[in-house]
């Protein structure tokens, strides 16, 4: 029983014990740093004999931590700004000359004056009819009124339309800017603008989350038809888990196929997994297109077996089926790998050892062959659903208008609104919640556990 | 206690041995059989042991009668009923790995209960039993361990105790104590074998280790080439092997290529290739003029001229080597042109000692000298 003994921790044969006893020799009071043999204390040789070795490395890892540096934190950082920070309302930008310049001082100087809640006054519009000058002057009423127009639907055109006639605004300036248009009265129109006059503003979360602050500052619901993002928050977060499921059912067998079969069979089925990585995404996509779209294969197949009529071809394409369909296919191999990864070292004798104890093959897989796999699924899962969350070309192609996702929108308002501001904002909620699942699947399987190849 | 034992038909279970295998053949790929008719039986309480070199169809036998693998042909019958459409965890019978297989997501005591639980035992009563099967390995306060935190002496003593936990009547064990150190090795022989015997269960252990062999067991089966070379208590098998196989595979052997000259009764003559010839025991030759292969233990070899003397036929050997062993010299000698000839002597304080250079006369009883096959 020497091995037990051992491990029951202090016996008289510990080789730590051991050295412990000859380090107390040499220093008695036991608090004195121990020495290197030229008398320098222990720590300060090993740093300077390790310092070699740790510059190496950092060299070895410069390079590609200068290109996460520039090509990842950066825009992420920035994005992030962008998300909280909006000074359209507030700087003119010249993208010619790369001048700035400050604009709508008048009004910003009246709001700070003025608590919000304040109606407008004849000071207030006063304040507007000189910015209005300084805008025609600087051809920034669209950008302006696009700023405002982001909080305020329909009122870019207000700013346009001012703007061209602030030469011929005289006072009393209430009257004649209402002359111009009367939607100048709207509060909310002016709470919009006292919001935008401070670029730092958490106005797009809010937007993003379906809120918006109404004449008094207070936070309140959008109108109902307006409000799209928290249903397809809800709409992708469903769409992942039950895109996750699928793959994990498909992936799970064909991964215990590769890591059961002789290593030379496994990689020839290995290639198929990996095939669908070698392939565009562009290709995959379309063709599923071809395949699923209500003139296509598989419909056509349908029909002429009989099984469906000609009139009843199922709608498997640019919707949610479509999105769900394109996705598990695209994902799979990230299910795949992980688990393979997992069960390829797990030892055949586990699941022999369970059975010739008395557990049938069910029991046997479930509770001994399942569990050792948990760190494969993990992964696999949390791949799957984080690239899911935040997919974007396939839901663009194949989800019609019923199964795009939220990536569809953020870069709807990058590309086409320009709204950088909340699609920064929807693409902040989106990271942050990915994160938060990942905070969860730490707390709940742990980090450690986590397999990926 | 299992399945097996409530369905025993009572005339068979009367009258044959436990393990049974009937004639079973098996084959991988439907061309080259991996064992080759083999029929054994095991009586119950028998410590048996499949010995051979990797290769010769004692691990696929044992994967056969575990359930593992299914037999090509014949029957494979557990007390007295055919098992061959039995599934493995309906056998009842109790496993040792090679590699432990410990389950490593569970603790020790997880492990334990798990044939129990599957077996839908009460709380209590599957509590006592794994008291009782640590105590039996000496590992009571480990229960709460991961087996990742045990060494690897502890690790097999638990897969021990967690194959005996659920009671089977028997045992298999797959080179159980291939993965550790000697010394380890042969305080977990003794253990084994006294806890197999005070058990009273009957056990199947494979092992490509002689001495574990020698040491453990009731009976040993040599197998090598998928046959059952021979089948006997280890004395036997030491000191009377039927063939030049396993003559050669236990224990250290000289083996003296050569031609019978005369054969008459339990005795003959064999003339080596140097044309010497030495007196030796007929096992497998019964006509003279046959090629023989004679085997004499290193240990049985006789030098001192005060012994051979009384010896009819002695041979010449030249020593080429003496090798201090502690208890024993190792001599290398040049026998019939053979440098590859070892004698033995128990290192005594009269024991003389050759060097290298002398040439000597060696003989042997002619017991102990058995003219084998020709292979």
């Amino acid at each position: 029983m020497t091995d037990a003994a051992a491990s029951r921790g202090a016996s008289p044969l510990d080789p730590h014990a051991a050295v412990a006893a000859v380090g107390g020799g040499v220093a008695p009071t036991g608090t004195a740093p121990l020495r290197a043999a030229d008398g320098r204390p222990l720590k300060a040789a090993l740093q300077r004999a390790e310092r070699v070795n740790r510059r190496r490395a950092f060299l070895l890892v410069a390079p590609l931590l200068l290109f996460v540096l520039v090509t990842f934190l950066f825009p992420i950082g920035n994005l992030l700004k962008q998300s909280i920070w909006n000074d359209g309302f507030v700087v003119h930008e010249n993208f010619a000359t790369g001048t700035r310049t400050p604009i709508m001082q008048n009004l910003g100087g009246w709001f700070d004056a003025n608590p919000p809640g304040t109606p407008a006054n004849e000071e207030a519009f006063a304040a507007l009819a000189a910015d209005m000058a300084q805008l025609r002057e600087l051809r920034a009423q669209g950008s302006v009124g696009t700023r405002i127009n982001y909080e305020v639907p329909g009122t870019r055109s207000l700013f346009t339309k001012t703007a061209r006639r602030a030469d011929d605004l005289r006072p009393p300036f209430m009257e004649a800017i209402l002359d111009v248009d009367e939607d100048w009265a709207d509060p909310a129109l002016w709470a919009a603008m006292r919001g935008a006059s401070s670029p730092l503003t958490l106005n797009f979360y809010l937007a993003a989350v379906d809120l918006e602050r109404n004449a008094q500052g207070d936070i309140v619901p959008v109108n109902e038809n307006r409000a799209i993002y928290r249903d397809l928050f809800g709409k992708t977060l469903v769409l992942s888990l039950v895109i996750t499921g699928a793959t994990l059912l498909l992936g799970f067998p064909v991964a215990y196929l590769l890591a059961t079969l002789p290593l030379a069979k496994s990689n020839l089925l290995m290639i198929f997994v990996l095939l669908p990585f070698w392939t565009s995404l562009l290709v995959r996509t379309t063709s599923w297109i071809v395949l699923l779209q209500s003139q296509g294969v598989v419909n056509d197949g349908l029909v002429a077996a009989g099984i469906i009529g000609d009139g009843s071809r199922i709608q498997m394409m640019y919707n949610q089926m479509g999105t769900v369909i394109a996705m598990t296919h695209i994902l799979l191999p990230f299910m795949v790998l992980p688990l393979y990864s997992v069960m390829r070292p797990i030892d055949p004798s586990y699941m022999r050892a369970a059975r010739s104890l008395g557990a049938n093959s069910f029991t046997a897989f479930r509770r001994v062959y399942l569990p050792l796999t948990i760190p494969g699924i993990g992964a696999g899962a949390l791949l799957v659903f984080i690239l899911a969350v935040g997919y974007y070309i396939t839901p663009a192609l194949v989800g019609g208008a019923d199964g795009q996702l939220i990536s569809n929108l953020i870069a709807f308002h990058i590309l086409d609104s320009l709204n950088w501001s909340l699609g920064a904002a929807l693409a902040s909620l989106l990271l942050f919640g990915v994160l938060i699942l990942y905070w969860l699947y730490d707390r709940l399987v742990g980090i450690d556990n986590l397999k990926l190849g | 206690m299992n399945e097996i034992a409530t369905d025993i038909r009572p005339e068979a279970a009367t009258d044959e041995p436990f393990v049974v295998f009937d004639r079973v053949q098996k084959s991988y790929d439907g061309e080259t059989l991996v064992v080759k008719d083999l029929n054994l039986a095991v009586p119950r309480g028998e410590f048996l042991t499949m010995l051979g070199p990797s290769g010769s169809g004692k691990t696929t036998c044992l994967m056969m009668l575990a359930g593992f693998e299914t037999a090509t042909h014949g029957e494979i019958r557990l007390a007295g009923r055919s098992i061959n459409d039995i599934p493995p965890h309906r056998r009842g019978i109790g496993m040792v790995f090679q590699n432990y297989a410990l389950f490593p997501h569970m603790t020790v005591g997880e492990n334990l209960a798990f044939p129990l639980e599957v077996r839908s035992m009460g709380r209590s009563e599957r509590e006592e039993k794994i008291r009782r099967a640590l105590g039996m390995v000496q590992m009571e306060d480990f229960a709460d361990r991961r087996p990742a935190q045990l060494s690897g002496g502890q690790q097999q003593r638990i897969a021990l105790a967690r194959a005996l936990v659920f009671e089977p009547e028997l045992v298999l064990m797959d080179e159980p104590l291939g993965a550790l150190d000697k010394q380890l090795r042969e305080t977990l022989q003794f253990e084994i074998t006294n806890l197999a015997h005070q058990l009273g269960i009957t056990t199947v252990y494979v092992t490509h280790d002689q001495t574990e062999a020698l040491t453990m067991s009731d009976r040993v089966a040599v197998f090598n080439d998928g046959v059952i070379q021979q089948l006997a208590p280890p004395d036997e098998l030491y000191e009377r092997p039927q063939n030049s196989f396993v003559a050669q595979f236990i224990g250290e052997n000289n083996k003296l290529p050569g031609t019978v000259e005369t054969i008459a009764g339990d005795a003959c003559t064999v003339r080596l290739e140097d044309g010497s010839v030495i007196d030796a025991t007929p096992v497998n030759v019964s006509e003279p003029g046959e090629a023989t292969l004679v085997s004499v233990r290193p240990e049985r070899v006789e030098f001192k001229p005060e012994v051979t003397a009384g010896m009819e036929h002695t041979v010449e050997a030249e020593v080429l080597e003496f090798v201090y062993m502690g208890d024993t010299y190792r001599t290398r000698l040049r026998v019939a042109g053979d440098e590859g000839f070892v004698m033995k002597c128990r290192n005594s304080l009269d024991q003389e000692r050759l060097s290298p250079g002398m040439r000597i006369r060696i003989g042997w009883d002619p017991r102990d000298a058995r003219a084998l096959d020709r292979v």
